[in-house]
This record gives C-alpha cells, structure tokens and sequence, in this order.
C-alpha cells in the first residue's frame, strides 16, 4: 500500500470517533467516514502534500454541513434522547454530554470536538474550517459556554432545527 | 513571567487549558486563577468537559475498524465505458428512453448538474456562432493549449483526439466555471458541424451520465474524480453519444 493509502489508513479510528460526536448516530457517522474515505483515495492524485490529518478532518467536516444543509428542508425537532447506548461512564453522563453537543451550531460543535477531542491546535482548525484564528476561537468560547450550560442542569428544551 | 500588571484575557484562560498558551504566560495566568475562583472554576469546567468527551468518544476510537470502512473494498475499479450505471442509462438514452430532462420547464430548484450543463450549453450556443473568434488558443497548438488550461483550472486539460469520428481541434479558451475555471474546446468537422468539450470542478454526487437538450443542441454531462464533463453538439442522441464516448475513454485514459 502507498505511503498515501497508509496515513489515511491510520486516520480510520480517529475519523470514526470524531464522525459519532459530530453525528450522534453510529450509522450517519460511518456513512461520513466512508464517504471520506472515498473522496480522499479519489483524490491521491490532486493532494499537493501537507497534512494528511487535517485534510481528512476537513473533508469530513465539510461532508457533514452538506448533509445537514440537505436534511433542513423542513422543520424538525430534535429527539431529546441519544439513539445509541453509552459504553463507559455512567449512562446518564454519556447522554448529557452527548446531548451537550447537540444543542450547539454545528460550527462551534466542530471546533469543540476538533480542538478538545481530536486535540488539533487553533492553527490546524483554523486551515480545516477555512476561517482566521480569532474566529475558531471565539466559537470555542461559545461553545464551551453553551456546554457547561447544559451540562448544569439547564432544562434541555426542544430545540428547533431550521 | 511577564508583567503581571497584564490582565489576563479570555482568550488566554482558553489558551491555558489547550497548551496553546505561550510559555512565558503560564505563570500569569495561574497566578490570576488563584485569585479569580469564577474563572478558575470555568477553566476546571472545560478540564472536566474534555474529560467526559474522551470518556464518551474514546471507545469509538478503540473498536476494530468496520469491515466496510476497509479501503481495499472502497478503492473503485477503473471506469469502463461498458459497464456500469452511466453505460446503462447511455444504452437507454440511445434507444430513446432513458434519462433526460428538458433545461426550459425545469423543476423549480435545479439541481448542480443541471446547472452546470446549462452553462456548458450556454457558451456552446454563445461560441460556436462565431466565425472568426471561435477559440482563444487554435488546435494547431495543442500542447500550449493543453498545458495553459491545466495550469489555470488545476487539473490535467487533455484535448481528445477525435480524427476518426471526423472531428478535428478547433481550439479553445478558458472560461468561468461555477467553482472556478472552465476548460473549453471545440472541434469541427468538415461538414461545419461543430463539438464542445466543456470541463469544471463538481461537487455533484452525480456519477450517471445525463443528457439535456435546448433546442436544436443536444448536451451529455458526466462527473468524475470531481471534474465535471460536458459535451455539446447535436440534439441526434447517436452522433452525440458517439462523440461523448470517445472523450470519456481518452479522459478516462489521460487523466484529462
């Protein structure tokens, strides 16, 4: 296997992890990292070099604001449970950070996750969300707010997706 | 330490948590924690935050990888032209069914490919009028054509050779595309019947050739490896269908 094909190999698991936080369902974040994977051995040829990590990271997320771009055709409510069990840690904290997330702007989810999950530097967010430094920040900043909000017991309310 | 008469900003309590912190602050910042039991009981928040996201998310990382995720079974195999869902709805295009859709009285929204064919059509219908400004570049400098396109539009631009079905290389130009540079060749042929190779990025998913007519022109469009292709000319679906197949088979062979 190409050097190419071996570091996008060695990003699966990461990927993964970090399509389920986006996504919430197992199936959609697979679907995501699958069609990652596609688009980026489609496209050997037209990477000019850098960062294998970021790139990935970027096609994924920029995958994953095209499908829910597509799903808000109309109003939808979010269910207010996780669809998937929570393996480690009590259930009940899996499901509130899991539901932490999901009151977020999916920019701010994806630095949230890029720079404390994935453990990518400010730069890297920056090149993968096409957006200066100060921004990723400030979405940070938002989003460990709104989180902490809602993992203090805030009344999660059904929020409405447009 | 810096002067700690410096406040300490927001920004930085962020900073701290994600080692982005320079190390000449560090001292700074902590010494303002302790004094400042708000913000260090929101930076023990954001620690504990990270906490139960590794403790939720890790496991995923851990798993053995889906067997459908394995690369050797999503590496597709090279396009043939006789095979697959663009030879079928060719097959059926030619018979007379198939897909196809008209670019006046469309629906409301449409869709990229749809788009995209209809400004393919457009500088069709626009440059192939033209008798004395047809082309930019002419076909007898092939390789400087060649070589100018795929050093705008960022992918290899390949002029099809198309002599046999009694096309010859006009020439071409460079156009606007909807997400950046268009190549655009067209060819003729000793009759005047004039061809339009027009290629640009896509970001459809479509991957089924598709047909469109506009009139007396007729348009096949096709996307793959994130280029788009179409080619204009006549609304007879065999002449078109002929002429499309061989620039499918040599883009397909050169990259292009």
């Amino acid at each position: 296997m190409s050097a190419f094909r071996q570091s996008v190999e060695a990003m699966i698991p990461a990927l993964r992890r970090y399509a389920r936080a986006l996504a919430r369902d197992a199936d959609i974040a697979d679907d995501l990292v699958q069609d990652t994977l596609v688009r980026a051995l489609r496209s050997e040829r037209l990477f000019l070099g850098g960062d294998v990590r970021s790139w990935l990271y970027t096609i994924l997320t920029n995958l994953n604001k095209n499908r829910r771009r597509s799903l808000a055709r109309r109003p939808q409510f979010m269910p207010l449970s996780d669809n998937n069990p929570d393996a480690s840690g009590t259930e009940a904290e899996g499901r509130d950070i899991a539901r932490a997330l999901a009151t977020l702007v999916e920019e701010q989810r994806a630095v949230l996750l890029l720079v404390m999950l994935e453990g990518l530097s400010y730069r890297e967010v920056a090149d993968i969300q096409g957006v200066p430094i100060g921004t990723v920040m400030s979405r940070l900043a938002r989003a460990r707010a709104h989180v902490k909000a809602a993992l203090e017991g805030e009344r999660p309310a059904l929020r409405r997706v447009k | 330490m810096t002067d700690p008469k410096i406040p300490v900003t927001e920004d930085e309590l962020h900073a701290y948590v994600d080692n982005e912190l320079p190390a000449e602050r560090r001292g700074d910042v902590e010494a303002w924690l302790a004094s400042h039991p708000d913000d260090a009981e929101r930076v023990q928040s954001w620690r504990t935050m990270a906490e139960a996201l590794h403790a939720r998310y890790d496991q995923v990382a851990n798993e053995p990888v889906p067997k459908r995720l394995e690369l050797e079974r999503l590496v597709q195999p090279p396009r043939k032209w006789v095979y697959g869902a663009i030879a079928a709805s060719l097959l059926a295009f030619i018979a007379g069914g198939g897909t196809g859709w008209l670019l006046h009285g469309a629906t409301a929204t449409p869709s990229a490919f749809q788009s995209f064919t209809a400004d393919a059509l457009d500088a069709h219908r626009l440059y192939v009028v033209e008798v004395r400004h047809p082309v930019e570049v002419p076909g007898s400098e092939r390789t400087h054509l060649q070589q100018w396109l795929t050093k705008r539009c960022g992918w290899d631009v390949f002029a099809p050779e198309l002599g046999s079905t009694g096309l010859k290389l006009v020439g071409g130009r460079l156009l606007p595309g909807p997400a950046g540079p268009a190549s655009f060749l067209m060819y003729e042929s000793a009759s005047g019947e004039r061809f339009t190779v027009y290629t640009a990025k896509a970001s459809t998913e479509t991957t089924q050739m598709r047909f469109t007519t506009q009139d007396k022109d007729g348009a096949l469009f096709w996307a793959d490896r994130g280029v788009g292709y179409v080619v204009s000319g006549t609304s007879d679906r065999e002449r078109l269908t002929q002429v499309a197949r061989m620039v499918y088979d040599q883009a397909e062979k050169n990259g292009g």
